[in-house]
């Protein structure tokens, strides 16, 4: 139990994929003006990591690593080439059932989270999470972690950023500056800070 | 025909950058670059997927049914960095390590799927894959620039060799820990896209609110 | 039949059934799921045809890797091409590590065994309690396997494999000893994704360069050999036990000393190495 506390503090905070590994930056920065997009768009991140990196670990346990197939009567075989494509098929296909299932029961959260999901398959911090998992040999009961440490300290990341920003435009900042300028720096100074916690032992 | 040619070719360079104008690409573009020679492996990387998927895309534009583009796309595009993948564990087995996931996530690099859905979908083969070189290189000249300063300065080396001679062996050049961490690489950026805007004005974003325009007569 | 019909037309004159299927509206369903089928065909075949294609060069660079690595912490290293012959003085010994005694283990070929692959299989592994588990490594071989380097049938040196977490990696890495099984001839990290330029200089030259003569245990056999943060003042008494920390990188540090603790503590190559001491007096 502490060793998944420790796992879910470090993928929250140390490793932050946002600050630490730069991934999803894409829409981390084109999709933080308004606290309420940037929640939207971070629980969706949330959701969908806690689905996919699971998903994506079984699959490479007893599809995909060398060995894996030994229940099929082929232990020579190794596949872990396939990866990238399984992994970003196994995504493509997650947000889109998610998106019909949240559109056939439950209405209210597709109209919140809906026009985030196709953002997603080409979030690289999705496609990252499963990667990493993949690299660090995680055990499934860790894949289920790191898949909601990683999604939330994603979304934590997104959500400040946008608070920031929210709070920015107010200010007087150098023409060239403008925009996505000041937003870079901005997202420095946040990495500056996300830095102290990597001295965290847990 | 040249003049277009050229433009597509020269545009996404400086007028229009994939990462300081369009937001595109930017994660990998800040992971690798504590060193210059991952940095040249990655647009060698990102340079060779970009063209191909590019032209394939392109080749195939009149065939592909509209409501599955996209997974045809992504299906191309994995296909295409697997095998990239797969050159440089071969060819570059040593750098190709310090790459780590960077490599595999050209997949959802946005430049990619991007500059296909933009333009390889309506353009010819050929016109198509200049926009792939076009943007690759605009891609490849951010990520030059950033590795050159965060080396230089972070480890006073280029390429691993010393450039600059370390305090520690009897040099005067104190390395600036701060450029080989991960939020050098925002400020880099941020720099950079200022001194770009500030000589082409024409890229300065619109500021959200302005505060000279809000008169107090205007609040009663 | 209309099937075979189409079956049969499609036979006889594919140029003309591809040229109707182009022609084809792009959204009708057949032409949906024959473009999807030819893309991936097309792309796996690629794919496929690359992976066997390359995969020959990249096995022989596994276990020539493996060579240089072993070579290289004990400075033997000349060049690809004489690797072999260099390494015909070397043998690779399997150690039970809980008892530390040489083993030979029926269906292990200690040349091709892996210790890594063998953490996975429940017969030749066991789980590190996490209180132990102080390199992170989650799962220990039953088996080890270290390289004894041999002149005139005497031990020259002693290499040995460890691992561990470092600040977001694990460090592979391969400690080569003297023939006393405690001073260190060399160490070095083969395998890592640490920060380049901050933790990634744990496989630095200079940095690696100062290990060599230091002392694993002291006189009353306590596990003394430890980074420390900054640099070791080098008239104090305990400096033969003490490595500068990397500057910068106090986590890949500290994820190094783990390393160390663990593998050359009690649970890891201890009970193994006190034995060599003791055998030689």
């Amino acid at each position: 139990m502490e060793a998944y506390l420790g796992l879910f503090v470090r993928a929250v905070f140390v490793e932050n994929l946002a600050l630490a590994f730069f991934l999803g930056m894409c829409t981390f920065l084109a999709i933080s003006n308004k606290i309420e997009t940037a929640i939207g768009l971070g629980v969706a991140v949330v959701v969908v990591q806690i689905i996919t990196v699971p998903v994506n670990n079984l699959i490479f346990h007893y599809l995909l690593s060398e060995g894996a197939l030994t229940w099929a009567g082929l232990p020579e075989i190794d596949l872990s080439f396939l990866g990238l494509i399984t992994y970003i098929g196994v995504i493509a296909a997650m947000v889109q059932i998610l998106e019909m299932t949240l559109d056939r029961h439950f209405p209210a959260l597709y109209n919140a989270l809906g026009i985030f999901l196709p953002l997603i398959t080409v979030n690289c911090a999705i496609l990252g999470g499963s990667l990493f998992m993949v690299e660090r040999d995680y055990t499934f009961g860790e894949s289920v972690v790191y898949g909601l440490g990683s999604g939330f300290g994603w979304a934590l990341a997104i959500t400040a950023l946008a608070g920031l920003r929210e709070k920015l435009k107010y200010s007087d900042v150098p023409d060239g500056l403008q925009g996505l300028g000041i937003t870079f720096i901005t997202v420095g100074l946040m990495s500056l800070g996300f830095m102290a916690f990597s001295g965290i032992q847990l | 025909m040249a003049g277009p040619t050229v433009k597509v070719l020269v545009d996404p360079l400086v007028n229009n950058n994939p990462i300081t104008l369009q937001i595109l690409g930017i994660c990998s573009a800040l992971a690798v670059t504590t060193t210059l020679k991952a940095s040249a492996l990655m647009c060698l990387a990102l340079t060779a997927v970009l063209i191909l998927a590019s032209g394939a895309i392109s080749m195939i534009r009149n065939h592909i049914p509209s409501n599955i583009r996209i997974i045809v796309q992504m299906t191309i595009i994995a296909s295409l960095v697997i095998v990239t993948d797969q050159f440089l564990k071969t060819f570059a087995a040593e750098t190709s390590k310090q790459l780590s996931v960077f490599v595999g996530l050209i997949i959802t690099n946005c430049i990619v799927l991007g500059r296909a859905e933009a333009f390889a979908m309506k353009n010819p083969v050929g016109l198509s894959v200049l926009d792939g070189l076009g943007n690759a290189m605009g891609y490849s000249l951010i990520l030059i620039v950033i590795a050159t300063l965060r080396e230089l300065l972070g480890s006073g080396t280029l390429f691993g060799y010393q450039v600059l001679p370390l305090i520690t062996a009897g040099g005067w050049f104190t390395p600036i820990g701060i450029m080989l961490l991960p939020p050098s690489a925002f400020f880099i950026i941020g720099l950079l896209i200022w001194a770009l805007r500030t000589w082409k004005t024409e890229q300065v974003e619109k500021p959200q609110y302005q505060i000279h325009q809000v008169h107090r007569t205007e609040l009663i | 039949m209309l099937n075979q019909e189409l079956i049969a037309r499609v036979w006889h004159r594919p140029a003309t059934w591809f040229r109707g299927v182009l022609d084809l509206p792009n959204d009708s369903v057949h032409k949906t799921l024959i473009v999807a089928l030819a893309v991936s065909l097309v792309c796996s075949v690629v794919v496929t045809s690359t992976v066997v294609l390359l995969k020959p060069l990249q096995q022989s660079d596994v276990s020539r890797e493996k060579k240089r690595n072993i070579l290289e912490v004990i400075g033997m290293l000349e060049d690809d091409k004489n690797m072999d012959v260099l390494f015909h003085g070397i043998e690779t010994k399997l150690v039970d590590l809980a008892s530390g005694d040489y083993v030979q283990v029926e269906n292990i070929d200690p040349n091709s065994y892996d210790p890594i692959k063998a953490t996975a299989i429940p017969e030749l592994s066991s789980p590190v309690p996490p209180e132990r588990d102080v390199a992170n490594i989650g799962s220990r071989e039953k088996y080890a396997a270290v390289y004894v380097v041999k002149r005139d049938d005497t031990m020259d040196y002693l290499i040995l494999p460890v691992r561990g977490l470092g600040m977001y990696s694990t460090l592979h890495g391969l400690l080569a000893l003297e023939a006393d099984a405690n001073t260190i001839f060399g160490f070095s990290v083969y395998q890592h994704a640490e920060t380049p330029g901050l933790g990634g200089k744990v496989d630095d030259p200079k940095w690696r360069a100062l290990w060599k003569g230091k002392a694993i245990y002291d006189e009353s056999d306590a596990l003394r050999i430890q980074v420390i943060k900054g640099s070791v003042d080098v008239y104090k008494p305990d400096a033969k036990y003490e490595v500068d920390g990397l500057t910068g990188a106090t986590n890949t540090s500290r994820g190094v000393n783990n390393i160390l603790r663990y593998w050359l503590g009690d649970d890891g190559y201890g009970p193994y190495l006190k034995k060599l001491r003791s055998a030689r007096g």
